[in-house]
Parts: structure tokens; C-alpha cells; sequence
């Protein structure tokens, strides 16, 4: 060990103050960021560095959510209470109304995760967005381990791999032409057990479905689901009761849950150590349909 | 005990074996999830391989994977009970020296590999050249594919003694070298029984002991301000702090301060690590410092101790990687980017080219292309506070800037 134990920083200390950082340049560098907050566990962590960031100034900048419509309830009364809590204001794009206006069309299989591109887009577009913070971390997906922190998008919302920037040192370049905007990922450089021992040390609370619980659900393609007005179970699918936790919250459509009697972050932090599956693997039934979906995703401006 | 952080980078030339070294260390330290195993195996046998095909679990967009050869800086992520690494994969192509010096900026620790049949070659001077210039403090040299010379002591001691020649003569000084076979994962994580004449660590117990960072004691306090907090709330109607991560060095409440450019001094009253007041606070936390006078000060200023502060200057002199198609020449205008700072500048000369053959810098004044290292001589618009690079890194580094496309052009690390 070093002889400067006490001047050496625990890596969840670096991490933070790594993301920290990134917050304050952004602010300093645009003048209308964002913050993508779905009520999942990156963003919480996000929005909760940002509270620390500007401290004791409340957070600078709004929040939007992209609501497919089929989220899960609890996380949007999460959501909602939690905007009020910190007096950020939120601005929701609520994918039911692209449909309703004919704008995008329901897709056959009745998953929306992928409808959520073009109001996220016209949204950032309308509100003249420049910076919009994403919970991405490069640990998540193989096509994330080369996003840049700071990744620039073109009008269109699209993400150009070959057009990403050197990023140097501490650096970030946030130079962008009318109409373009920067997504930005302080969460890069975490892995998922840092989120959760993140979260742990400072007892954030999240959605309790991250947590352990009986819940009524049904197996499709191999990933247990809840049922819900978004359409399932069909006939041939029965409906069981099953100690279940879910480890994303997305879609309710294409999230699963897991089996697991964690109730405890502790459980939790101990359940992930020993998994032996990613989380988007186990949960994310859009991202098996091929190894490269998140890259098309990405380029057509997901998150 | 702290469980500490540290970033690396890995260079080596093409079919060195680095895909697979880095699987193979991912591999054996249990970094590697069932799922993401399973789709490598899938790859591998439709590829008509027998095993799985570690190199694989560094792979990654499209086109790379479709050439079958990795072309940028990605990021991977692993720990041990430890410590937990973060590992810039940069590769070993000549064109591409620049993602080499992308990786290396971030990281303290520098994985060279070469392969035993080949030995020290051109790609091997010049990553360890690159590595000296960036300031990486550790080089781990691997010396890859014992399997294939038999395990053979001889060989490693050649390959070791002529890499000690390359780096005492670039000023490296704390390099290891270690003899591994990444295919078969010997010295990797797990020390080997077939070269029971190497003693050493293997090389995850060296990255699991290799010092950390530096003592922040030993260097001046620099803060360069990001943002100048004021909430303006009825709760804190009159709190203006400066906050920033901080550079190099130590604070304490009490300490006199100096704030570059405009020499303005004062006395610090109180520290706040993220809402959380402190008495002390070193590198690299974000802070919050308050101030005992209302000086002016804005982003991009630097807050450094009276004791030793940084160089005020419009003129600099700096070695440049470019990193962009768009040639570097005298008398091009661009902006320059020191941490938070922007500010004009124009390029006055290009004085030097480094030559990756002789690793020798060559007087030049034409265009400085893209991947090419060079020395250059900046005229800002106006006074920035910097410091020698090779001293204090954040504060010595900077970016040049394309104003009408915003490209970032070139890296560069301060002289004086
Ligand atoms: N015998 C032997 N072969 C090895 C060893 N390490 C790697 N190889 C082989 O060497 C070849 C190149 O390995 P890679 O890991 O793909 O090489 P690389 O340096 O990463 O190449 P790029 O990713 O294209 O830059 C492959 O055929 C490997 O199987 C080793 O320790 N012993």
C-alpha cells in the first residue's frame, strides 16, 4: 500500500467526482441541457450527481421523460414524486400522442420501446435541447465500450461512429452547429455494480420493483412479463405468481423480471456480483434480436 | 481499505496477441458473464473454431467487426476484490498513433505487448515513445506467445534487455516485463508452472499492486473554475462558491490563494466536497471553495496556491498529436481549450516533426498531418494559466479546436 493512504480516493469517490465534472462543463458549455429521467436506476443515480453538482444551488436544467405508455405505474408516481421532492421541472413526451395524431404507427408486436426514437428527437428539436444527458454506461453493450462522454448527434438526431471525437484528458468538446446537439453519458465510466454500491452508499431510494416481490406474470420468449393494457398475456400464455425483482424498468412489453429474493440494496449488490448474466441480456428482449441492435439503434438516435 | 481505481492502456502491433490477452485477462479474473461467453462460443463456431475465441470479447462497432480488427479506443471495464481497472484498448496500427495518445491521456499505467518471435520492433519504440510524452508513469511490457519459443528464458532476457535499452533512453523509468502466453494463459492471472524460471508477478498481480496516482502533498494546488455558484435562493441569498475538480495538489480553510489570469488574492473560508463541508480536500474531488473576499472570476480561471502558481502566458510552445484529416499550419486560426478555458489562438510556427524511425525530433515547418507528432508555437488572444506538462498533466494539457466544424484537431502538452 501507498504511503498516501489518506490522500488516495475509494474508486466509487473517483467515479463520482469524475461525473461531477462532466455535469458542471456541461452547464458551462450549453445553454439547454437536459436530463433524460425515466425512473430507472441510471438516471436516478444521474439526477442525484447533478443535485450534488450544483449544490447548494437546485439542479439547472429540466428533466424529460419519453413515456411509452406502458411503463410501469409505480415507477411513474416514482417519477413524479421525486421531480416535486428536488422542484426540477419535468417535461414528459408521451409516445400515445405520435400515435394518436398518426405521427408513428403501433408496430405488430405491440412493443413500443422502439417508437420512443422519433419523440424523443422532435421533442429535443422543439425545446431547442443542446446537451441531453443519458444514463449510458459503456459496461452495458459492446457497441456503448467506444461511445465518447461526450457524443455528438447531427440534425437528425443520428450518432456517427466515424465522426466521434478524440476524447483527451478531461477535456470534453461540446463545439456543435445549429441544430445538433451532444448526448452526454456521465454514467460512462460505471459498471452496474457501481451504480448499485453507489446507491447503497447513499441511500438513494429507488422504484421498489428494482427490489423483491410477488408479482402475478407470464413467460414470453424466455423473459417473465407482467401482464397490462399494453396486450398480454395472449390465450396460450398462463399467468403464474412468482417472487420476481426486475434489474431495468423499462417497457413493460419487453422488460422482464427475474427471479430473486433480493429485498435489500445489500441483496441486491450480492445478487449482481455473483450473476452470470448481463443485465441487458437478461431483461431486454429488443437487444437479443442481434448482436449489432444497439449500434442500429444508436445511429438512428436512441438513447 | 480503499479500494482504488487505476486506468491502463494497451498498445501492441498487429497479431501481437492483444484482442486476446485482454479476453484472456477479462477471462480469468471472472470479468467475463455467462451470456457474453455463450454469444463468443456462438461466433466462434459458426467461424469453425474449436474453442472460444477470447479476442472476441473485446470486438466491437461494425465495421470492425466485420474486418476483424479493432480501429478505436474502447473502454473495459473489470475488478478484482482489490482493485477495479478501467482499460483504454487502443490498437497497434501506424495510423493510429492518435488513439494511442486518446488512451494513454487518461491513463497512469501503459500495457505494451510484443510478440517473443518478433521482439522489440518500430511499433514497440514508438508506443513506449508515445507513452513517455503522455506522461503514463508504469509500463507494463508483455512479452506475448512464450508458447512458441518453448518457454525459452533466453528469449525473454533478450526481448527484456533490448526494451530497457528503448526505455532508459526515452527517461522511462518504472518498467516490468513479464513473459506470458496469452492463448494459453499462462502469467496472466495465473502464475505458470512452464517457466519456473521467472519469479516475477504475473500481470494481474502486478496490476493489482502497482502504486496508484501520485501524493497530492508533493504537488501545488491548482482548482480550474468550471462554475461560479449562485443560487440566489431565500435560503442562500448571498453563497457565492467556486467549484471545480481539483487539478493537482491539497487545500485547506485558511490556505492564500492566487487566481490566474488576473492575480486577484485571497484567503480560503470553507470547502464543500459535493454539499458536505470539509476541512481539507486534495485531487482529483470535485469541490466547492468559498472565498473570504468578492473577487471577480469566472469560468475557466485557475485558483492556485501563493506558495507556487501556474505560468501566466499568452505564448506557448507544445508538443502537438494531430488528430484530424485537417493539417496543422503556421498561421492557421483555431480555438484552444485549456480544461475549462476556450480562448482564440493562432498557430505562429511549426518547428519540429518527430520522427517515429529514429525517435528523434527533425526540424520541420511545413503541415503537421494527422497522426503526425510535432512542436508547435501557439499565440492566444489572451494570458491563460499553465503549467510544464511533463509536471502537472491537467493543467498542462489543452486541445486545439476547429471553430467552424468544432472538430477537436490536436492534443497538445505544454513546454515551459
Ligand atoms: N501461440 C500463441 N498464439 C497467440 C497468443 N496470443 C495470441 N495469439 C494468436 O495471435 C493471433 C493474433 O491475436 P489477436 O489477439 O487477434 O491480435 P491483436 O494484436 O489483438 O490484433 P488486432 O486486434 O488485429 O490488433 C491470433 O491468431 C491469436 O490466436 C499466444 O500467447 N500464443
Amino acid at each position: 500500500m501507498s504511503d498516501f493512504a489518506d490522500y488516495t480516493l475509494d474508486h466509487l469517490d473517483v467515479l463520482e467526482s469524475e461525473a461531477v465534472h462532466v455535469f458542471r462543463e456541461v452547464i458551462g458549455e450549453f445553454d439547454r441541457p437536459v436530463l433524460l429521467f425515466s425512473g430507472g436506476k441510471d438516471s436516478v443515480v444521474m439526477l442525484h450527481l447533478a443535485v450534488k453538482a450544483f449544490a447548494p444551488s437546485p439542479v439547472p436544467f429540466p428533466v424529460l421523460h419519453v413515456d411509452t405508455g406502458h411503463n410501469f405505474p409505480e415507477v411513474i408516481t416514482y417519477r413524479d414524486e421525486t421531480v416535486d421532492r428536488l422542484g426540477v421541472r419535468l417535461v414528459v413526451a408521451n409516445v400515445q400522442d405520435w400515435i394518436d395524431d398518426g405521427r408513428l404507427r403501433e408496430r405488430p408486436d405491440g412493443t413500443r420501446n422502439p417508437l420512443q426514437t422519433v419523440p424523443l428527437l422532435e421533442t429535443i428539436v422543439a425545446n431547442k435541447f443542446d446537451a441531453v444527458f443519458g444514463g449510458g454506461r459503456r459496461d452495458e453493450e459492446k457497441a456503448r465500450a467506444k461511445e465518447r462522454v461526450f457524443s455528438l448527434r447531427d440534425g437528425f438526431g443520428q450518432w456517427d461512429p466515424r465522426r466521434q471525437r478524440p476524447e483527451l484528458w478531461d477535456v470534453y468538446n461540446g463545439r456543435h452547429r445549429p441544430g445538433e446537439h451532444v448526448r452526454v453519458f456521465p454514467l460512462s465510466n460505471w459498471t452496474e455494480l457501481d451504480v448499485w454500491r453507489y446507491i447503497e452508499r447513499e441511500e438513494i431510494e429507488l422504484p421498489w420493483l428494482y427490489y423483491s416481490h410477488e408479482r402475478e406474470v407470464f413467460s414470453r420468449d424466455g423473459m417473465w412479463l407482467t401482464a397490462g393494457d399494453w396486450g398480454g398475456p395472449n390465450d396460450s400464455e398462463a399467468v403464474v405468481n412468482k417472487v420476481v425483482r426486475y434489474r431495468t424498468v423499462g417497457d413493460m412489453s419487453c422488460t422482464g423480471a427475474v427471479e430473486s429474493t433480493a429485498t435489500t440494496v445489500a441483496d441486491v449488490i450480492v445478487e449482481v456480483a455473483a450473476s452470470r448474466l448481463t443485465e441487458r441480456g437478461a431483461t431486454r428482449a429488443d437487444d437479443r434480436l442481434s448482436e449489432a441492435a444497439m449500434e442500429d439503434r444508436k445511429r438512428e438516435g436512441y438513447f | 481499505m480503499t479500494h482504488e481505481l487505476l486506468r491502463f492502456a494497451t498498445a501492441g502491433s498487429v497479431d501481437d496477441g492483444k484482442s486476446t490477452l485482454v479476453g484472456r485477462l477479462l477471462h480469468d479474473s471472472k470479468s467475463v458473464l455467462a451470456d457474453q461467453l455463450a454469444a463468443i462460443e456462438r461466433v466462434s463456431n459458426e467461424r469453425g473454431m474449436e474453442s472460444a475465441d477470447l479476442a472476441l470479447l473485446t470486438d466491437g462497432l461494425r465495421a470492425e467487426r466485420e474486418q476483424g480488427i479493432t480501429i478505436d479506443v474502447a473502454y473495459r471495464y473489470f475488478s478484482t476484490a482489490k482493485r477495479s481497472f478501467i482499460l483504454a484498448d487502443t490498437p497497434g496500427h501506424v495510423q493510429y498513433t492518435r488513439n494511442m495518445v486518446t488512451g494513454a491521456s487518461t491513463t497512469e499505467l501503459a500495457l505494451i505487448l510484443i510478440d517473443v518471435r518478433h521482439g522489440v520492433v518500430e511499433q514497440t519504440r514508438r508506443h513506449a515513445a508515445i507513452a513517455a510524452l503522455l506522461g503514463v508513469r508504469h509500463i507494463a511490457v508483455v512479452v506475448n506467445k512464450m508458447d512458441l519459443v518453448d518457454y525459452s528464458q533466453e528469449k525473454f532476457n533478450e526481448v527484456s534487455a533490448s526494451f530497457t535499452d528503448v526505455a532508459s533512453s526515452l527517461g522511462l523509468v518504472d518498467t516490468t516485463v513479464i513473459p506470458v502466453s496469452a492463448l494459453v494463459g499462462d502469467n496472466v492471472v495465473d502464475a505458470s508452472d512452464t517457466m519456473p524460471w521467472y519469479t516475477g508477478p504475473t500481470l494481474l498481480d502486478y496490476l493489482e499492486t502497482v502504486p496508484v496516482g501520485t501524493d497530492p502533498r508533493d504537488e501545488p494546488f491548482r482548482l480550474p473554475v468550471q462554475y461560479v455558484n449562485r443560487p440566489r435562493t431565500a435560503k442562500y441569498p448571498d453563497f457565492r462558491g467556486f467549484s471545480g475538480r481539483i487539478a493537482s495538489g491539497v487545500v485547506r480553510v485558511g490556505d492564500d490563494i492566487v487566481v490566474s489570469p488576473l492575480g486577484s488574492k485571497s484567503t480560503v473560508t470553507g470547502i464543500e466536497v459535493l454539499g458536505t463541508p470539509v476541512d481539507e480536500a486534495f485531487s482529483p474531488q470535485s469541490v466547492t471553495l468559498l472565498l473570504a473576499d468578492e473577487i471577480d472570476m469566472d469560468r475557466g480561471d485557475v485558483i492556485s496556491s501563493t506558495e507556487s502558481s501556474p505560468l501566466m502566458t499568452n505564448e506557448i510552445t507544445a508538443t502537438v498529436c494531430v488528430l484530424n484529416e485537417q493539417p496543422i499550419t503556421a498561421g492557421q486560426r483555431v480555438l484552444a481549450r485549456f480544461g475549462p478555458k476556450t480562448i482564440r489562438a493562432i498557430v505562429e510556427s511549426v518547428t519540429d516533426r518527430l520522427d517515429l524511425e529514429s525517435l528523434t525530433h527533425l526540424p520541420f515547418n511545413g503541415a503537421l498531418e494527422v497522426n503526425d507528432l510535432g512542436t508547435i508555437k501557439l499565440r492566444l488572444a489572451g494570458d491563460v494559466a499553465v503549467d510544464n506538462y511533463a509536471d502537472l498533466r491537467t493543467t498542462g494539457a489543452f486541445i486545439l479546436v476547429d471553430e467552424q466544424d468544432g472538430s477537436t484537431l490536436v492534443g497538445g502538452m505544454t513546454r515551459c
